[in-house]
C-alpha cells in the first residue's frame, strides 16, 4: 500500500511512450500534404489575383471541394504535432509549456474550423 | 543499499555541445530552415483561413482581405508562402528518403541540400511567372 500518487510515481521515468503514435501520424499526414500539395499549388494558381466569383466557382467544384478540406484537416493534424515539438523543444517552465500546448492545439482546430466552414458556405451558400 | 526514499529525481545525463560550437554546414541549415519554414506555415495558414473566412463573408469584406493581398507587402508574403510551402514539402521528401535509411551520407545530404534550396527557388519562380502572365501582370 502506497499514498503515492501515480503522477508521482511517473515523474522522472521518462518518455510517456507515445513518440512512436506521433511518428506514425506526422509521416502519414506527410504522406497526404505531399500527394495533395500539386493541388494547392494548382489552387493557388487558379485563383490568386481573381475575382470572388471565380474563386467560389473553383472552390464550390465539388473535388475542389473535398480535396481542400482533405487537405485542411491533414494539415491540422501535421502543424498541431509539428508545433508540439517546437514548444516542447523550447519552452521548459511547465506553467508555460501547458498554456502553449492548449493554445496550440486551439489555434489548429481552429484554423481549420474557419477554412472548412468556409469552403462549405462558398459550395453550399447563396 | 536499500532507498533512502521512494522518491524519484531525474538522473543528470550528459548534454550534447551546442550550436555555436559546431562549424556551419548545409545540413545545419536545412535543418533549421526546416523548422522555420515550418512555424511560418503555421501562422500562414491564419492568412489563408483569414481569406477563405473573407470570401465566405461576402463580396465587401472580400474585395477588402484580396486588396490587401494585391499589395507590394501582401505580394511578398504570398511568394514568401509560397516558396516556404515548397521548400519544406520538398524538405520532407528528404526526409521520407532518409527513413527508409539511405542517402544518410555526407555527399548524398549535401547533393539533396543543395538540390532542395534550388528546385525549392526555381519551383517558386515558376509559379509566380506563370500566374503574372496569365492575369496579364506582365
Amino acid at each position: 500500500m502506497t499514498m503515492i500518487t501515480p503522477l508521482k510515481r511517473a515523474r522522472g521515468l521518462g518518455s510517456a511512450k507515445e513518440g512512436a503514435d506521433h511518428f506514425v501520424k506526422q509521416r502519414l499526414t506527410a504522406v497526404a500534404n505531399l500527394i495533395l500539395a500539386p493541388f494547392l499549388i494548382w489552387l493557388i494558381a487558379s485563383v490568386a489575383g481573381t475575382n470572388l466569383a471565380n474563386v467560389k466557382a473553383t472552390l464550390s467544384h465539388p473535388l475542389v471541394a473535398t480535396a481542400f478540406i482533405v487537405l485542411v484537416l491533414s494539415v491540422a493534424v501535421h502543424m498541431r504535432i509539428g508545433m508540439q515539438v517546437v514548444i516542447e523543444d523550447y519552452v521548459h517552465r511547465d506553467g508555460v509549456k501547458m498554456l502553449l500546448l492548449l493554445a496550440n492545439t486551439l489555434f489548429a482546430f481552429g484554423v481549420a474550423a474557419t477554412a472548412i466552414f468556409a469552403v462549405l458556405k462558398l459550395s453550399f451558400g447563396a | 543499499m536499500a532507498e533512502m526514499s521512494s522518491e524519484r529525481r531525474p538522473q543528470q545525463r550528459p548534454l550534447s555541445p551546442h550550436l555555436q560550437v559546431h562549424r556551419l554546414h548545409i545540413n545545419m541549415v536545412m535543418s533549421i530552415l526546416h523548422r522555420i519554414t515550418g512555424v511560418v506555415l503555421y501562422f500562414g495558414s491564419l492568412l489563408l483561413a483569414w481569406w477563405m473566412f473573407a470570401a465566405a463573408a461576402g463580396p465587401d469584406y472580400f474585395a477588402f482581405v484580396n486588396g490587401l493581398f494585391a499589395t507590394w507587402l501582401g505580394a511578398i508574403v504570398l511568394i514568401g508562402y509560397s516558396w516556404a510551402l515548397i521548400h519544406h514539402m520538398l524538405g520532407g521528401v528528404r526526409h521520407f528518403v532518409w527513413d527508409t535509411g539511405s542517402g544518410l551520407d555526407i555527399p548524398t545530404v549535401d547533393l539533396m541540400s543543395w538540390g532542395t534550396i534550388i528546385l525549392s527557388v526555381i519551383l517558386t519562380a515558376g509559379l509566380w511567372v506563370y500566374v503574372a502572365a496569365e492575369r496579364g501582370w506582365l
